[in-house]
């Protein structure tokens, strides 16, 4: 195994880091909170020539995707980072990336939407992205954000896939707080990555292709969008091949799901991002008093693991959906929907509870994830599941 | 290198480019879009200077033009615009209005 480096830093940090080890020869990015460290420090880089990319400096989120997707098109290897109210107003451009099959990669900071206006974390932004495309790593921690970083890049530029992806961090919680993170060296994660060599290059010349076509009425239009759906289906065994060459390389175990205590678990929490550590704590305290109790993490979001979460919630007695991102109108988050989905096919039915926590940054506090596993026990003992969406830790009418 | 598109009507999704890439370039000489129009230019030779100000002027380079004179129009491309005729400096291009003979109309 290659060494490492044992750093002390922070989310963004380590991702303009990933960046710069993954050799991009284009970056256009605008900065936002909490995305901006990590232009700045890749900024930095190319200031001191720490790397020959080409840094396009633009107006607005809009203009940076569209200049991500003009350098991929022409063949570059392109990456950038984006947040919140950026994200949201790269939507068009989003589904124009994935659509002309572009693998460009972006780090997004997660952070709520206005209204009102809050610059904190929660998933209403990323979850916002969900149906544009593009093949989504969620990170725990600094670490899981620097390794999906460079991991995202591998499963996007795979001839199989082709697809844009998002590294997605947890605003704040992740991208500032200092973290313990081991670095590759360069030669390794360049070794790892490889080099991007466009099969349809718009800048070479000796072999002349169109990109941006139409597709309008009596075209194949439908037939891409099929080659889309086949696209991110592919993905799901490349991400897996990817993630078990990282693992080895870096010794970090990797799955597209992660479980805990879920050999012997009667209950169990689904969570993404930050908020899985907060869970795994609590769940390691109840389990100290006897209680059987698991926690899963869903890593990566698109494709979305149905399968490996049906196997891993087969048979329990309850399980609760954590969603840090509202669909207004729908049974829950968009996390809670895919979930019971997902268990739909199952023999047994598993009574599943749906609650949205810390909207806008709001805390999640420790006893309310155990209220969570509380209602958890309530309900595999008989009692009646909660009615509703719970709004945990809001405060309510009485 | 020729991209056959002949049986593009009954292709399978994974028979197109991925990304709606066209792998051949100039190929839209190919693509008729004569039958958009609903007028078509006629030009009068004989107050024609042969100043070529149509030609540059055309969006759909639909003036065809030999030994640096413009000896018609190309009708299979030629959308019926207009700016031609607009821009004419002694009148000698009409807009007279089409039949239903049109180019790559099915």
């Amino acid at each position: 195994m290659p060494e490492q480096k044992t750093l002390a830093t922070t989310g963004n940090l380590v991702v303009a880091e990933a960046m710069r080890q993954c050799k991009p020869d284009v970056v256009a990015a605008y900065p936002i909170t909490p995305q901006t460290t990590i232009v700045e420090e890749f900024a930095g880089f190319v200031a001191k020539g720490k790397t020959d990319c080409e840094y396009v400096t633009v107006e607005s989120e809009h203009s940076a995707m569209s200049t991500c997707i003009g350098a991929s098109a022409a063949g570059a290897r392109v990456m950038t980072a984006t947040s919140s109210q950026g994200l949201a107003l790269m939507w068009e451009e989003l589904h124009i990336a994935s659509g002309m099959r572009l693998p460009i990669v972006m780090a997004n900071a997660n952070r709520a939407l206005s209204a009102p206006i809050n610059i904190h974390c929660d998933h209403g932004d990323i979850m916002g992205a969900r149906d544009a495309g593009w093949v989504t790593y969620f990170a725990e921690t600094a670490q899981e954000a620097y390794d999906n970083t460079i991991m995202a890049l591998r499963v996007a530029e795979h001839p199989d896939v082709l697809l844009p992806a998002i590294s997605a961090l947890d605003g704040f919680i992740t991208t500032h707080s200092i973290d313990r993170v081991c670095v590759m060296d360069d030669a390794t994660v360049a070794d790892f990555v490889g080099d991007y060599e466009s099969a349809s290059a718009l800048l070479d010349t000796d072999d002349p292709v169109l990109h941006g076509s139409f597709s309008g009425l009596g075209g194949p239009f439908f037939e891409f969008k099929r080659q889309q759906r086949e696209a991110m289906e592919g993905a799901r065994a490349v991400i897996k091949e990817v993630g078990a060459e990282y693992s080895e390389l870096s010794g970090r175990p990797f799955d597209v799901i992660e479980t805990w205590g879920m050999e012997d678990a009667e209950t169990a929490v689904v969570v993404i991002g930050s908020t899985a550590g907060n869970a795994r704590h609590v769940a390691r305290e109840l389990r100290a008093n006897g209680r059987k109790v698991g926690v899963v993490k869903v890593r990566v979001w698109r494709p979305f693991p149905y399968a490996e979460l049906a196997a891993a919630l087969k048979g329990l007695k309850a399980v609760a959906v954590l969603d840090r991102a509202e669909s207004f109108g729908a049974e829950g988050g968009p996390l809670f929907t895919e979930v019971r989905g997902a268990l739909y096919d199952l023999e047994t039915r598993v009574p599943v509870v749906g609650y949205i926590y810390g909207l806008g940054g709001a805390d999640v506090r420790l006893e309310l994830i155990e209220r969570v596993y509380d209602d958890l026990s309530d309900i595999a003992a008989g009692s009646a599941a909660p009615a509703g969406l719970v709004y945990l830790g809001a405060r309510e009418e009485a | 290198m020729k991209w056959d598109i002949s049986e593009m009507g009954s292709w399978t999704y994974g028979q197109f480019p991925p990304g709606a890439i066209i792998p051949e370039a100039g190929n839209s000489n190919d693509y008729i879009t004569g039958g958009w129009r609903s007028e078509r230019p006629w030009r009068d030779d004989a107050t024609c200077t042969q100043c070529l100000l149509c030609w540059i002027v055309c969006p759909d380079s639909s003036i065809n033009v030999a030994d640096e004179k413009v000896t018609s129009f190309d009708l299979d491309h030629c959308k019926g615009c207009g700016i031609c005729a607009q821009v004419c400096p002694v009148d000698a291009i009409e807009m007279v209005p089409e039949g239903c003979e049109l180019p790559g109309v099915k």
